[in-house]
């Protein structure tokens, strides 16, 4: 492939021994859209990481339009038109937008930084990607995690990429979002980039790539054009094995009479201005999923009914008793126990620089202790159990637990809120970023949960696992509920215009 | 959505503002207490106690935005007083070249801190609070005794209104030329740390590697994403808290005519910098802050101590009371987390 803008041969490399990429050879066109599939530990991330020069290959050469070129860091592959928009988002919260938009190379006037400039050429940028409802004089840290996603594209628009990759960024974006970054990408095609798209989303992979690769245990293992396979053969390709259906079959549905009393039961939950008046029912042995674009207030939800928020109003019942936890604390300790598995979770699921086992314990000491001593062959236990059940794949359970792939990291969080025995599951979009296998283990689980008669209120993003997993699914917009589809009501089509809040048969 | 630039400052720098109406407010009512308030004389007098730990809480706000904190610089400040209060004599050159001197070896010790900081990976803490030990040390061995000489004009011209300094060289005619009179009572000490913030911080902030700094203290990692100077501006920011402390230890050193290398006095003057570096709205936690923010905290520092002087309290009450007001001024900080309704911001 002469015609490659960057080529790769023979890459490798490792991390303490342990092979994260192994003789890749990897190229990519002008003027593509080019998607790269694996799980996680598959070697994306670790690929575009030596690609803009974060990380430095143990072998292999690097070619930029044909001259081999070495990265040493991440500017310097910056100059070189190698752009990375990293899912860890790269902005820096107490600097304002135009700040961060400009500031590896912000103008300049008798070498000092010229603000009106800077500010000017946020807002051009900004218009590209049709987000000028952002003030470029805004503390990136007052933005919505999609704004911020918006503003970290408009960033690397600014370094005028030959070369832009994309790790998951739209993991975070609404819908009107997407379609706008769809629409750049096109642009960008025209003009003669190479996209880089990693996302674990196939519709949106299907949508806008032509090009697909597909990376396995640090290798790379095919490359084909788009429409060349089918989904199930790529899923394979991915996993390197026979995938059975993707979701756990479903119980048939109950009918309402013989429910019984729901175990959590909401009246006109209010919050802020961010929900307004939410009414909701979960029942034991029930999957309960919330839709709708993201940002409508599903998970301010979660968090009020864990105890999170102050100044809640509305009723709720959970098991029978009036009122909302006061806080997470009081939610893991009610006699209805509630577990929330958080939206993020490297801040607010793990401590990361600790061990798994401290981690799995942290939730549930008080199952573990004598008095007021922690019992070392309790907790020896309830680690043993805790690593088998969820089948979380690491080498020791006092590693810290960084050193997990992301998937790995996620199933210690639940396990972590499983140790508990909650009666109320809540979920807070727990596949995000997660490979394939894991997230059919997580499916199952649920389904498992509530067949054991706990209830099960499950956040997504992802409108394929609400249709795949819910008994019911909720559809919020701004803060309401504005509509409940049951069996087989829930399917793309009512879900989607659902959470645009339109009537498909109306319209 | 844009709100008007008034509002937004003021709500982007809520600790810098309310800072600047704490000063005001003790300062005025301090003036209006004093029976010579708002004189020139007391202006003076107030601005020289003043201008050492002001430049100190300057030196000190650099290392506070990369979200560290530089236990040296009381005993930098210390050690350039002993080296000026050696060589800021003799002849206008030898002067000048005393001052160069000064100014160049406390942004040398900076830049060795920036060094080890960065190059030997020691948390700043721990690596300052080791400096700050060879600084004494070197301070006592340039000055085992308290004393020195220092030039007895500069001493004078930079320490009185602008009018002395104008008499004391013979410029603007002798401090009567019409163009300097409505600055004649302007205390000289206030003129040099506005120079210096203007010329030194104000640039600064304005570059790369200032924002870096800030970038730094905000989310490190972003900061190397992003492709930004990191040691360099790491290594930028101890030198320039070098020099800083170094304007300090000069001042001191012109104030005093002399030199001392008084342990207590650095430690002193180490953790007044960090309490005039909160007041002044810098989060310890790095990325938000001014040196301006500092200047003003430093003046608030000062002005509580001068009310001991007009009021009849016990000398002796006087680190209790300023203990307490520390507290309370940095309390208002933590309001905003009553008004939180999302429990989890607390921790962000």
């Amino acid at each position: 492939m002469t015609d490659a803008i960057v080529e790769y041969r023979g890459i490798s490399k490792y991390f303490a021994g342990i092979r994260a990429l192994e003789n890749v050879d990897f190229a990519c066109k002008p003027g593509t859209v080019h998607a790269i599939l694996g799980e996680n530990g598959a070697g994306k991330s670790t690929l575009i990481k030596i690609m803009s020069g974060v990380l430095q290959p143990d072998s292999g050469e690097m070619r930029l339009e044909g001259k081999p070129v070495a990265f040493a860091t991440p500017q310097a592959a910056n100059e070189a038109g190698i752009v990375c928009m990293f899912q860890e988002l790269s902005l820096v919260p107490d600097l304002s937008v135009a700040d961060n938009i400009s500031i590896s190379s912000p103008p300049r006037r008798f070498g000092l930084i010229d603000r009106r400039a800077q500010v000017r050429r946020a807002e051009e940028l900004l218009a590209r990607v049709r987000c000028e409802d952002v003030d470029p004089n805004a503390m990136v840290r007052e933005l919505s995690l999609s704004r911020r996603q918006m503003v970290e594209i408009a960033k690397a628009l600014g370094k005028s990429p030959k070369v832009l990759i994309l790790d998951e960024a739209t993991s975070a974006l609404t819908a009107r979002d997407v379609g706008t970054v769809y629409d750049l990408l096109a642009e960008l095609k025209d003009s003669g980039v190479a996209s880089l798209f990693i996302s674990h989303r196939m519709h949106e992979v299907e949508a806008l790539c032509d090009t697909l690769s597909v990376f396995r245990n640090g290798q790379h293992i095919e490359t084909f054009a788009k429409g060349a396979k089918s989904e199930r053969e790529i899923v394979q390709l991915m996993i390197g094995r026979d995938v059975e259906a993707q979701f756990p079959p479903k119980p048939k549905p109950v009918a309402p009479e013989d429910l019984g009393d729901p175990l959590l039961k909401v009246r006109g939950l209010s919050w802020q201005n961010r929900l307004n008046g939410i009414d909701l029912t979960v029942h034991r042995g029930e999957i309960v999923g919330l839709g709708g674009l993201d940002g409508q207030g599903q998970k301010e939800l979660l968090l009020a009914l864990f105890g999170v928020l102050r100044d809640v109003e509305g009723e709720v019942v959970i098991g029978g008793k009036k009122g909302i936890p006061s806080s997470p604390a009081a939610a893991k300790t009610a006699t209805t126990k509630v577990a929330l598995v958080p939206e993020d979770r490297k801040t607010e699921g793990l401590m990361l620089g600790m061990p798994i086992a401290d981690n799995l314990l942290a939730s549930s000491f008080q199952r573990i202790s004598r008095g007021p001593f922690i019992d070392p062959a309790l907790s020896r236990q309830a680690i043993e159990d805790g690593i088998s059940r969820l089948q979380i794949k690491a080498g020791s359970a006092s590693d810290p637990v960084m050193t997990l792939s992301g998937g790995n990291q996620q199933k210690v969080v639940i396990a972590k809120w499983l140790m508990i025995d909650p009666d109320i599951v809540l979920l807070n979009d727990p596949t995000r970023g997660i490979d394939v296998g894991t997230k059919q283990e997580i499916y199952r689980l649920m389904r498992d949960l509530a067949n054991q008669g706990k209830a099960i209120l499950f956040y997504s993003s992802d409108y394929a696992e609400l249709i795949g997993c819910c008994d019911r699914v909720s559809v919020l917009y701004s803060g309401r509920i504005v509509a409940e589809k049951q069996g087989d009501d829930i399917t793309e089509e009512s879900l989607v215009a659902a959470s645009l809040n339109i009537d498909v048969e109306a319209a | 959505m844009h709100q008007s630039r008034l509002t937004r400052w003021f709500f982007q720098n809520v600790g810098l503002a309310s800072a600047l109406l704490l000063f005001a407010v003790l300062f005025l009512s301090y003036n209006m207490m004093h029976p010579r308030g708002f004189s020139a004389a007391v202006a003076v007098q107030n601005a020289n106690e003043t201008a050492a730990i002001a430049f100190l809480a300057m030196a000190q706000t650099l290392p506070v935005l990369l979200g560290g904190l530089d236990l040296s610089v009381g005993a930098v400040m210390t050690l350039t007083n002993c080296i000026a209060s050696e060589l800021v004599n003799g002849s206008p050159a030898q002067i000048l070249f005393g001052i160069v001197v000064t100014l160049l070896s406390g942004a040398a010790f900076g830049l060795m801190n920036g060094l080890i900081v960065v190059y030997g990976r020691i948390q700043p803490i721990i690596a300052t609070l080791a400096t700050g030990a060879i600084a004494i040390g070197l301070a006592l061995l340039v000055r085992p005794k308290p004393g020195g000489d220092v030039d007895g004009d500069l001493g004078w011209a930079l320490t009185n209104s602008v009018w002395d300094f104008a008499d004391t060289y013979g410029i603007a005619g002798g401090g009567d030329a019409w163009w300097i009179r409505p600055f004649a009572d302007i205390p000289v000490p206030v003129i040099i740390v506005l120079l210096v913030t203007i010329l030194v911080w104000v640039p600064f902030r304005r570059s790369v590697t200032g924002r870096t700094v800030y970038a730094i203290g905000s989310a490190e990692g972003a900061a190397f994403m992003s492709g930004l100077p990191i040691e360099r501006a790491k290594i930028a920011a101890f030198t320039l808290g070098g020099f800083f402390a170094a304007c300090g230890g000069l001042y001191l050193a012109i104030q005093t005519s002399s030199g001392n290398a008084d342990i207590q006095q650095a430690g002193a003057y180490t953790l007044n910098s960090i309490a005039a570096v909160v007041l002044g709205g810098t989060s310890l936690l790095g990325g938000v802050g001014t040196a301006v923010g500092s200047l003003i905290g430093a003046g608030i520092l000062r002005v509580i101590s001068f009310y001991f002087r007009i009021l009849d309290i016990d000398p002796l009450l006087q680190p209790l009371i300023e203990g307490v007001v520390l507290l309370v001024a940095v309390s208002f900080g933590a309001i905003r987390t009553l008004r939180v309704k999302n429990k989890l911001d607390l921790f962000r």
